[in-house]
């Protein structure tokens, strides 16, 4: 900010983000805008469900088995209330979709913060202490990363659901799978946060605010971490669409969602039963909104990778 | 003070030779107009900053300028033929063969997966005809030249089990395995210990000279110039700002940049002071001022180096006489030429 | 050598030993064993007969170690659901599950190196770009929806291919089947595989690609360049060669979970193997059968590693020498 001749100067962090390589560089990536577009309408939608979404598909007063079952609008036999069609119950499927949505992203959401939070907290511990404590972290770090995180969901899932057997699954489900994920998926981080600790602590700013007297922690959050963020928000990104993925892929072996509570895997694995008798729009629009969702969440995630590391291409 | 030898036959001819890089913001010039040329038997050392474009003119003669990069003006001459347009094939040809190549770090000059040997023998029948035994003694006799012991042994050994010194022997042997006429040194010492650096410039100098073999040295190390090179060309933002048998350049440096490369001031100010450093840096090659490349830093710029760009020329014979100039020595700086503007 | 390969039991050994731990405390702690044994009317003193019998009034340390001792023989109990032992229902199924893994591997490796080899090689080509993008979708649909779209187009709409089940098996020696040696078994087969492997083709294929595109800017790719190598030399001799040693081990490791993979699949294409058990056994907490798939799993995964180490020190000269320090 104190170079005045610079025409950014004095502007506000968007401005400058606007004058940045990385904006240029999105600016010239179709594939990137329009993967933006989509995640941004998605999570709107997700957000804004109840106010968007025609019928609230999960009022039994709203409901009618009388409407069980209709193709899309487009289709013969499709009625005109309800434009993607309905399910074996009669709700609106496009309700049923952004509602779904909704739960996906949030469980998503919340599922990578927290992996992010437990990994970068831990990556920085490791790197920054060393010794034992490192030692002690990467170690369960690498048995676990031989584990798939699907499998670690599942075995959470289970060991939760009989430790709590009282709880319903309707109210157990959402943190469960939250903690899943956030237990499957931290080790990224940590690594990544770890071996960028290891070269930023070596440097001079470091030793400097070492030196002032600074403590441990204030030094790691607030010098070290800024350094190492690049990487993780790749991670972060590329594993938003992982983290959903999983749990529609937990919701759709039912040991996600239930039905009562449909995320986007729960509306699959109910389509799914239909498939054979012909009604594919049940399974086919909530697996469309996914397969979408986690390309263009990808789409971004791989664009950022090369965005932020431009040696790489 | 004409001492300058003479190399009848030019091995290497480059003619105004540029070199571009597509980029997102327009094509950057790398290399813009290098010519030079060097005879058999002769060495010829490049030298300036990183990113001044030894390196790049390297490549461009042997064809291995990458995409985004492209070769978009001049021509490279090989024996008076001209191999710049050669079709891939030819050029690969020519590769290994006629001109030889040697890289900056022996340590990743080699595949680590083939042994030495392999390596040798696979370079030597690509190029002939050689079998497989006849193709092996002479890389054990190649290993031997180059100064490796035991090499019936080494030859089976992996890259891994040489040292640096070691494999950069390995790299020359490889590089000289088909006896080319010309080859490209691009900074071999530069990764190795000071105590074999001395070495390894030797044996180069030695093979080179016994087979006749005509050198492009690239480095920065002027000890290295001084010691191997007979004439040597001093690059600055992808021009040669002076060229010359190297005692002369070492000693007499005329243009600006030269002389603070050699850490001395240019005899012809009156206002001499020490001059140890230049001050600023390089221009980007994105941004290389109008004129005179150097103006923006040159202590000694007047108004035609901000507006002119000075060619590579034989100073005007008043100066070279009083500046004890050697016939061959070319500069590009306007204070060799204005005098004559004013006459 | 020698020394190099007991390291690295050691390591397995204890990675095995961690997991053992935690289907230990699954087991111990989480789901009581006795509960799942009596009824609500057992009278106290029978369960606690049987609490003494199953040894549960033992040292942690003890039960622990008999554990290890007992799952060193594929001991694992009895299934809270079936009743029946648990090795025998997991042998009963592991045939399926391997036979689908191993296809599916050979699927993933073999299309993946291919597709990554040319679209590093080629990588401005129209095929190259077509590669990319499926290799994008591939990461990107999740295993189930894969399933659903391929069973849908070959089975529904087609009718071509069989949508579940193992088809026809055939019996060898006393508990293998296999259902390679029928027609209706290969025919099962191929969606599943396909399902199962394409995810870890991707993976191969973008890392095929990225380490040859990374091996092919190394010095001394540009130094056989600069001798005079031929490009099919080059690329195919030095290379691939450099290429394909990070590839073993993860593609080594992807074997691994595409066992543990498996159960999205086999739940899609109800494949009658470990996976559908696990998950079974998952949504009825049947501790056993999870504790000893865990092991299972884990002991897969540690041989899996220690193969791939051992297989990379015979590739890689520079390892072949560490080891022998």
């Amino acid at each position: 900010m104190t170079e005045t001749s610079k025409p950014a100067a004095g502007k506000g962090a968007v401005a400058r983000f606007l004058e940045s390589d990385i904006y240029a560089s999105f600016r010239s990536s179709p594939l990137a805008m329009a993967a933006a577009v989509i995640v941004l309408a998605m999570f709107v939608g997700a957000v804004l469900a109840t106010l968007i979404a025609p019928y609230d598909p999960f009022d039994p007063a709203k409901v009618f088995l009388s409407d069980a079952s209709l193709p899309p609008r487009w289709q013969d036999g499709g009625d005109p209330r309800f434009f993607l069609g309905t399910d074996d119950q009669g709700r609106d499927m496009f309700s049923a979709i952004l509602y779904g949505l909704q739960v996906s992203l949030m469980v998503g959401g919340l599922g990578v913060a927290l992996a992010a939070l437990i990994g970068i907290t831990l990556g920085l511990v490791a790197g920054y202490v060393g010794g034992r404590t490192d030692a002690l972290i990467m170690r369960v770090a690498d048995v676990q990363l031989t584990f798939p995180a699907i499998l670690i969901a599942l075995l959470i899932d289970g060991v939760v659901h009989s430790v709590f057997k009282g709880i319903s699954r309707e109210t157990s489900a959402i943190p469960v799978l939250v903690v899943s994920i956030g237990l499957s998926f931290w080790v990224q981080y940590a690594r990544t946060v770890r071996s960028s600790t290891f070269v930023e602590k070596g440097k001079d700013y470091v030793s400097a605010a070492r030196l002032v007297g600074l403590p441990a922690p204030v030094i790691m959050w607030r010098h070290v971490l800024p350094n190492v963020l690049g990487p993780v928000l790749i991670i972060l990104t590329i594993n938003l669409g992982l983290a959903v993925i999983t749990e529609a892929t937990l919701s759709f072996l039912g040991v996600g969602l239930p039905p009562t509570e449909p995320s986007l895997g729960t509306l699959i694995a109910i389509g799914n039963q239909y498939l054979f008798s012909g009604e594919w729009w049940i399974v086919a629009f909530p697996g469309a909104t996914l397969a979408i969702l986690v390309l263009s969440v990808n789409l971004l995630g791989d664009w950022l990778r090369d965005a932020l590391n431009p040696k790489l291409r | 003070m004409t001492e300058t030898p003479s190399f009848p036959e030019p091995v290497i001819s480059v003619r105004n030779l540029v070199v571009e890089f597509a980029t997102r913001r327009g094509p950057l010039r790398a290399i813009d107009g290098v010519s030079f040329t060097i005879g058999k038997g002769e060495v010829l050392g490049v030298v300036g900053e990183s990113g001044a474009g030894k390196s790049v003119t390297g490549s461009a003669i042997i064809g291995l300028i990458d995409a985004p990069g492209r070769i978009a003006g001049g021509e490279v001459l090989l024996h008076g033929k001209r191999i710049d347009n050669l079709p891939a094939e030819e050029m690969r040809r020519l590769r290994g063969r006629k001109i030889g190549m040697i890289f900056q770090d022996p340590l990743t000059s080699l595949d680590p997966l083939f042994r030495v040997g392999d390596q040798l023998i696979e370079t030597i029948r690509t190029h002939s005809d050689l079998s497989a035994s006849a193709a092996r003694e002479r890389a054990i006799a190649l290993l031997a030249e180059v100064g490796i012991p035991a090499p019936e042994r080494r030859i089976d050994g992996y890259p891994h089990e040489f040292s640096g010194g070691m494999r950069q022997r390995v790299v020359i042997a490889l590089a000289l395995a088909c006896e080319p006429d010309f080859v490209i040194a691009d900074e071999p010492t530069t990764a190795l210990d000071v105590s074999v650096q001395a070495q390894i410039i030797a044996l180069l100098k030695r093979l080179c000279a016994t087979r006749g073999t005509a050198v492009m040295l690239v480095t920065h190390d002027m000890g290295v110039i001084a010691e191997a090179a007979d004439r040597v060309a001093v690059m600055y933002a992808g021009r040669i700002a002076e060229i010359g048998p190297v005692r002369d350049v070492v000693k007499h440096p005329l243009h600006p940049y030269a002389a603070g490369l050699m850490g001395a001031i240019p005899t012809l100010s009156s206002e001499a002071d020490r001059l140890t450093q230049i001050p600023g840096a390089m221009p980007r090659l994105t941004n290389v001022p109008p004129g005179c490349a150097f103006n923006p830093r040159c202590a000694r710029a007047f108004d035609r180096c901000c507006i002119e760009r000075p060619e590579p020329a034989l100073p005007s014979a008043a100066l070279a006489a009083r500046e004890h100039v050697a016939s061959g020595h070319r500069v590009a700086c306007h204070l060799y030429t204005a005098r004559e503007d004013a006459r | 050598m020698l020394a190099f390969i007991i390291r690295r039991m050691m390591q397995s050994a204890g990675v095995l030993l961690a997991v053992t731990l935690i289907a230990f405390v699954m087991f111990r702690f989480v789901g009581d064993p006795v509960n799942q044994m009596v009824g609500i009317d057992t009278p106290q003193a029978e369960v606690a007969k049987i609490r003494e019998s199953l040894g549960l009034n033992d040292p942690v340390i003890v039960q622990y170690g008999r554990f290890v001792w007992k799952a060193l023989h594929f001991e694992f109990g009895i299934s809270y659901q079936f009743r029946q032992p648990v090795t025998k229902l997991l042998a009963e199924r592991m045939p399926a599950t391997l036979e689908l893994a191993f296809t599916a591997a050979g699927f993933a490796l073999v299309v993946g190196i291919l597709m990554g080899v040319y679209s590093a090689l080629r990588r401005d080509s129209v095929v190259a770009k077509v590669f990319e993008a499926v290799s994008l979708v591939g990461v990107s649909l999740p295993t189930f929806l894969i399933g659903i779209l391929l069973i849908y187009l070959f089975a529904v709409i087609l009718g071509w291919l069989p949508s579940n089940g193992r088809g026809q098996v055939v019996r060898i020696g006393s508990w293998w089947t296999t259902g390679f040696l029928t027609s209706s078994g290969l025919r099962s087969l191929i969606l599943p595989a396909i399902t199962l492997g394409l995810f870890q083709m991707t993976l191969i294929m973008r890392l095929v690609r990225a380490e040859m595109l990374e091996v092919l800017r190394t010095d001394y790719i540009k130094f056989a360049r600069a001798r005079g190598l031929t490009a099919r030399a080059i690329n195919f001799g030095h290379a691939l060669k450099n290429t394909l040693i990070p590839v073993i081990t993860i593609a080594g490791l992807q074997l691994g979970s595409i066992i543990a993979f498996a159960i999205i699949t086999e739940t899609v294409f109800n494949w009658p193997g470990m996976g559908i058990l696990f998950l079974q056994a998952v949504q009825n907490v049947d501790i056993p059968i999870m504790a000893a798939y865990l092991v299972m799993i884990g002991l897969i995964f540690v041989v899996i590693n220690l193969v791939v180490d051992l297989l990379y020190g015979l590739v890689d000269p520079r390892l072949r020498m560490t080891m022998r320090r």
